[in-house]
């Protein structure tokens, strides 16, 4: 269990970057087309505003995992 | 009267005051979303009426996005000053801000004025709600006997529910008894002015309630945290579980309750083309009938575990939305349905435009099916007499009342997407209040849940229907109607891995903080407080 923790620890690492970069190259291509209008541009800048910091909260969620952080469940960890 | 007497009358006064006050601020943030059309049509303006949705529904997202921003403000306040004047505070500036949305004049009289007062408003109710439901729930939590505290914390986690269901019942209310007219007109105002009673109500209880004992025992140690933000944040052992709470429970947790309630009760009102009244009347029978569960679930969490049952709860949501809403598609169709064909009724009539000359002309189809239903179709148009033809684009209105058996399938429907509601939402409470230690306990809960609740199932709406503009081509203009729900399918999938692997089911029973004492659920031989 601990070992498939660890190697989805690379997957979360990598979906944070990969899913924001997705969300970028969506909103390009959105807001590029000629019928986009100002609100286009507002909602893209509110999802990907908001998606930065939990993208990057899913990179050390990944991490803490791949470094085998969770490897004892949340009862073992310290308050 | 005993100790036992004294402690359990104590601690229901403590659920009727928490809930009560938590219950009014999901009122207050639910009804200007039930009423958003409304308000899109009073502030923006007239001629840009998608323009005017959009943005009001931006303003809807931004509601949810500054939520997080009050978990932190208020968290740190909560875990620096106290629960209860915490939550005295944020009740307060929900209520003020609802009452003074509902006196806004419209665009037409202050002009830009009103979009910018109601974002500024919008924006005060989503930080008050930031702060809001992690200090009921720690409250609640800090109050209740150690090996009932998913029971009891699960009648915080009715509210939620509760509340759309008295902002829905209250809208529905006053628009039968105005009149349609005169609710789009200036009734739609009256919900958001009933407030201030509600909240007046709420603060006079929460006034005389204590402080939680176990704040008030670490604030007489001097053990109160002097940064809750760095602590919360900062600190590794309790970022892991911040993340943890985030990624493997609140995140899943989010999406499954906004797609059970609103995304549900959107889809078939406006793809469906539910009737207005019949489209809120389903989905209050649904709350009415689901809500008892989360009471179960909340209490069935305390003898064998958290983890499964909301783990469950995600599976089952995962696996059953798709046939569910393709279920709400067909049964809305006429396709299998047997038209009454002597019972279709058209009426025409014909409005004269004194100005131009030309004529409005509106016809009203009214198909009867064998069923019970009936499909009413409103047909707009311009006939002018210049060119003696009428105009090329009829505005076209659909409305589908459903018979007794349909009706009731939509209700059963909606009612089993609530129950798996239910079962996420009823222990989740408890779940987050232990896995955080009480000097900075309303912080480090509250973010999380905000960020969940907030950001992933707040913008299941919005994310849902951008995906259906992807699935929009020139043989299918209109998309694929259930492309939507793969926003909240993946978002649970990742969920219900990450739950499943890393969190445990056992139940930490010391929120105390003396040391950590987890034990299997169900476990009795637990020292009350």
């Amino acid at each position: 269990m601990n070992t498939l923790k660890r190697i989805l620890g690379l997957v979360w690492m990598l979906a944070g970057p990969a899913i924001l970069v997705y969300l970028m190259m969506e909103a390009s291509k959105k807001i590029a087309l000629p019928n986009s209008t100002s609100n286009d541009i507002l909602q893209w800048g509110i999802i990907i505003g908001i998606f930065c910091p939990i993208a990057l909260g899913f990179m050390l969620f990944g991490y803490f995992s791949w470094k085998g952080e969770y490897d004892l469940g949340p009862e073992f960890h310290p308050k | 009267m005993s100790s036992q007497q004294k402690y359990s009358k104590g601690i229901w006064s403590v659920i009727t005051a928490s809930s009560v006050g938590t219950l009014i601020e999901w009122y207050d943030f639910y009804i200007f979303g039930s009423l958003a059309t409304i308000i899109a049509t009073q502030f923006f303006p007239e001629d840009k009426g998608s323009s005017a949705l959009l943005s009001t529904l931006a303003i809807f997202a931004a509601g949810f996005i500054v939520r997080p921003f009050g978990a932190l403000v208020f968290g740190r306040l909560g875990d620096l000053v106290g629960r209860k004047y915490t939550f005295l505070l944020t009740l307060v500036l929900m209520g003020g801000s609802t009452f003074c949305i509902g006196l806004i004049p419209g665009y037409k009289t202050i002009g830009v004025a009103a979009p910018l007062l109601v974002l500024l408003l919008r924006l005060i109710q989503g930080l008050a709600l930031g702060g809001e439901y992690g200090g009921a729930a720690t409250y609640v939590a800090e109050h209740s006997p150690i090996e009932r505290r998913g029971f009891f914390t699960s009648w915080i986690q009715t509210t939620a529910s509760l509340g759309l269901f008295v902002s829905l019942g209250i809208i529905l209310f006053t628009r039968n008894t105005l009149g349609v007219e005169a609710f789009m007109d200036w009734g739609w105002r009256i919900p958001f002015l009933v407030s201030s009673v509600l909240v007046i109500v709420s603060i006079y209880i929460r006034l005389k309630m204590e402080e939680s004992p176990l704040f008030t025992k670490l604030k007489k140690e001097g053990k109160t945290s002097t940064n809750p933000l760095k602590e919360s944040f900062t600190k590794k052992a309790n970022l892991k579980m911040v993340l943890l709470a985030l990624f493997g429970a609140v995140m899943g947790q989010g999406v499954i309750w906004y797609t059970g309630q609103f995304y549900a009760q959107s889809f078939i009102e406006n793809v469906c083309k539910i009737d207005f009244s019949q489209s809120r009347t389903i989905l209050l029978w649904a709350i009415a009938f689901a809500t008892p569960f989360f009471v179960v679930f909340g209490a069935l969490s305390d003898k064998v575990g958290r983890k499964w049952i909301m783990m469950l709860g995600m599976f089952l949501g995962i696996i059953s939305y798709r046939s569910i809403y393709q279920h709400f598609l067909d049964r809305s169709s006429d396709k299998e349905k047997v038209e009454i064909v002597q019972d279709k009724t058209i009426e025409r009539k014909a409005k004269f435009i004194e100005s131009t000359g030309d004529s409005l002309v509106k016809t009203v189809t009214q198909k009867f099916y064998t069923d019970g239903a009936r499909f009413i179709e409103t047909k707009t148009d311009t006939f002018y007499v210049a060119k003696a033809s009428f105009g090329r684009m009829p505005t076209v209105k659909i409305e589908k009342l459903l018979g007794d058996g349909d009706y009731w399938m939509f209700v059963f429907l909606i009612f089993f997407q609530v129950l798996l509601v239910t079962m996420v939402y009823g222990p989740i409470a408890a779940f987050l209040v232990e896995l955080f230690p009480t000097r900075i306990r309303y912080t480090s809960m509250s973010l999380p849940y905000h960020i969940g609740n907030g950001v992933f199932g707040g913008l299941v709406p919005f994310i849902s229907t951008l995906i259906i503009e992807y699935t929009k081509t020139a043989e299918n203009p209109t998309g694929s109607p259930l492309a939507g729900l793969w926003y909240p399918i993946a978002v649970a999938s990742v969920c219900l891995v990450i739950g499943t692997l890393y969190l445990s089911n056992e139940v930490d029973h010391n929120v105390r903080d003396d040391e950590n004492v987890y034990i299997h659920p169900g476990h009795s031989n637990i020292p009350n407080h």
